[in-house]
């Protein structure tokens, strides 16, 4: 496909071309630097190259005849929005652009300065015109997990139709029957928009697909336990990210692959790193594409990153929707239990995810975890500590880092993750 | 011979070692053109082997490739350069803290090694920038600010943690008609609670050492011993500055 089909289609969805095309240029940069300067990589990675070098181009063609020929798309920013309801109306569902700095002094005239840089993001994505995903929605779902997110999103309504889903705070009884209420309002949502009315049939369609490509991610994640590492962190970060805005079979296909390969590489006992060196979990904030601060400096350091405990991450993944039920309220039922189990730190009291840090730490033989939260994150800045906790009670070192999409503590975070490598060796 | 070479944001040190002993140390400012100084700083210097630490630590690298391109250069981070240097002279060492130019760090250690460690973010709130920036605003240089703060007695409270806006609070206090000295001594009890904060979350053990070229601020030091307490054992090296070029030096005989 030709440069100019593709400028044709930004200027169609009304794109600041100018500032896209320096989008673009920083984006290239990055990549390339980050990735495509990494030595040993697997040939699967070809899929990554090939979907990121194309993430404006090429799968937003996709979106634009999928909605020429009547269906719609729908954005997202959290893992609570079920992908299911939305493949089951015949809709396209995709996590947004939430991962750089990007129309920020647009993005302060509408909502708070200390506000964490993800939701700066989204807002200023939309603001700059700069996201050929973000113009391309149909519809935008939001969610309540915090309040920066819950108000933002009146502010985001203003700009683009948006729908919130109530996330409860707590998991009781109840909370779960408003969940569920929640899954069966946004599933009349859907209807509205898409035309398309949801069937058991439809609907055990989308927990298929939906369950596949968590069975995948899962697999992933089993194969990143061996000794020595057989993939980057980076390369494992950007599967998790594509996997929000790829076409799910496809990814699934192509990450089933991937694993194959990657079997191969443990039996042989092959690595993209040496035996001996330290392995770490990242835990907390999701890191949305292309935030790679982090697990660059990390890696870099001489460290690999085994596991990603977030949203972006196992969160997304650890858990499968029953796939038992037949009818739609059964259906229902698994989807709002499933969706109850994920352990974001908006939930009070959220015990259950500092059991499962420390499981997936020893699950990945990780020699110490880095606590990643956004500046201005309550929710997760209050869980490190607690996270600290309860891996010091285990001798599992631990680290918290604070930082945002800017690189000005660049410097810094490179002292405290090399220092961190230091203590482990 | 054995050279640590610490590059800090404020000032560069040398620490050179003979048969595991430091024999010579010398220290220069930074300024704008770090590869200078430390080209002058290792003048007359033929080491065997070079570790750098501190923020210009790359720069070493790059230094010796000019000056002594077969010599050895590794890197060390500031946090285990720090360790190393503190165990060297207190052996029964269990925490650090130091306090240099532009970032403070606590850790917590033993046998040598680093458990744990904090240090402040991007922001230059209670550092040595802190004291040169707040010692400006009296027209004092840096080295007296600690002594003219000692005369003061009754400190007002400085809550800004900004460098910035602790200038602004200090100048509102004057207006309300506060003794400098006073105001002096509460400038640098906002450092030392801060710090407090920093040992805790590292989990304080004693002794502790005090490195960097804050340990020499008798104020900072006399407020901090009386924050402590009577537990814990509050320890300064004589150099306490050169901790870090003698950690790095240290760091390649381990």
């Amino acid at each position: 496909m030709t440069q100019q089909t593709y400028r044709k289609m930004w200027e169609t969805l009304d794109l600041d071309l100018d500032a896209h095309d320096g989008l673009l240029e920083v984006l290239g940069k990055f990549y390339g630097d980050i990735y495509l300067s990494q030595q040993g990589r697997l040939a699967g990675a070809e899929y990554l190259d090939f979907v990121l070098s194309e993430i404006h181009g090429l799968r937003i063609l996709e979106l634009r005849e999928a909605q020429a020929a009547g269906r719609k798309i729908v954005g997202t920013f959290c893992v609570f929005v079920p992908e299911e309801i939305t493949i089951a109306a015949d809709a396209i569902q995709v996590g947004l652009c939430a991962g750089a700095e990007a129309g920020t002094e647009q993005a302060e005239q509408i909502i708070p300065r200390n506000t964490c840089a993800l939701i700066k993001s989204f807002v200023g994505f939309k603001m700059a015109k700069i996201c050929p995903f973000t113009e391309s929605c149909d519809i935008v779902i939001g969610e309540t997990t915090c309040d920066g997110k819950k108000k933002a999103y009146e502010a985001f309504n203003e700009l683009t139709p948006t729908y919130v889903m109530e996330v409860p705070q707590t998991k009781s009884k109840a909370a779960l029957e408003l969940w569920k209420s929640e899954i069966r309002r946004y599933i009349a949502k859907i209807e509205e928009v898409t035309g398309n009315t949801i069937t058991a049939e439809k609907l055990k369609h989308g927990i298929e697909i939906a369950n596949a490509k968590r069975r995948v991610l899962q697999r992933l994640t089993k194969l990143r336990a061996a000794s020595p590492a057989p993939i980057s962190g980076r390369d494992a970060l950007l599967i998790n990210q594509i996997s929000f805005y790829d076409d799910p079979e496809r990814f699934t296909t192509k990450m089933n692959e991937l694993c194959d390969e990657l079997e191969t590489r443990i039996a042989g006992g092959q690595g993209v790193v040496d035996k001996n060196t330290p392995r770490l979990l990242l835990s907390g904030c999701p890191m949305a594409v292309p935030n790679w601060k982090l697990p660059y400096v990390t890696e870099s350091a001489g460290a690999v990153i085994v596991g990603e405990e977030s949203c972006i991450g196992t969160r997304n993944f650890r858990d499968l929707v029953d796939e038992s039920g037949t009818t739609l309220d059964e259906m229902i039922d698994a989807l709002a239990e499933r969706y109850m189990q994920i352990d974001c730190a908006c939930f009070t009291p959220n015990t259950e995810r500092l059991e499962n840090v420390t499981a997936l730490a020893k699950d990945m033989r990780a020699d110490g975890v880095i606590h990643y939260s956004l500046l201005f994150c309550q929710p997760y800045s209050h869980e490190a500590m607690k996270v600290d906790k309860a891996l010091q009670d285990q001798g599992i070192p631990m680290i918290s880092i604070e930082t945002d999409y800017s690189m000005e503590d660049v410097e810094q975070l490179k002292t405290r993750i090399e220092a961190f490598v230091e203590t482990l060796e | 011979m054995i050279a640590g070479i610490d590059i800090g944001s404020r000032s560069m040190e040398l620490v050179v070692l003979e048969n595991g002993t430091p024999v010579h140390s010398r220290t220069l400012p930074t300024t704008f053109d770090p590869l200078s100084q430390c080209e002058e700083l290792l003048d007359g210097i033929k080491p065997s082997a070079v570790v750098g630490t501190g923020y210009g630590r790359e720069l070493v690298k790059k230094i010796l490739e000019r000056l002594h391109p077969q010599c050895p250069v590794s890197t060390v981070t500031e946090i285990k350069a720090h360790a190393l240097g503190a165990v060297h002279w207190f052996p029964e060492a269990r925490a650090v803290l130091d306090i240099g130019g532009q970032d403070t760090k606590a850790m917590s250690i033993k046998d040598g090694r680093v458990l744990k460690f904090e240090m402040n973010d991007r922001c230059a709130a209670g550092t040595g920038k802190f004291l040169e920036y707040t010692a400006g605003v009296f027209q004092i240089p840096v080295d007296e600010f600690g002594a003219y703060a000692l005369k003061g007695d009754k400190a007002p409270d400085i809550s800004a943690m900004c460098t910035v806006f602790a200038e602004t609070e200090a100048t509102s206090l004057m207006a309300q008609g506060h003794r400098p000295e006073n105001i002096a001594l509460g400038l640098h009890k906002s450092i030392v609670k801060r710090t407090r904060n920093m040992l805790g979350r590292v989990g304080l053990s004693s002794p502790l050492v005090f490195t960097g070229g804050v340990a020499k601020n008798p104020c900072v030091l006399s407020l901090l011993k009386k924050e402590l307490g009577a537990k814990a054992r509050l320890l300064v090296p004589d150099e306490p500055d050169m901790t870090g070029a003698l950690g790095a030096a240290l760091s390649a005989l381990a």
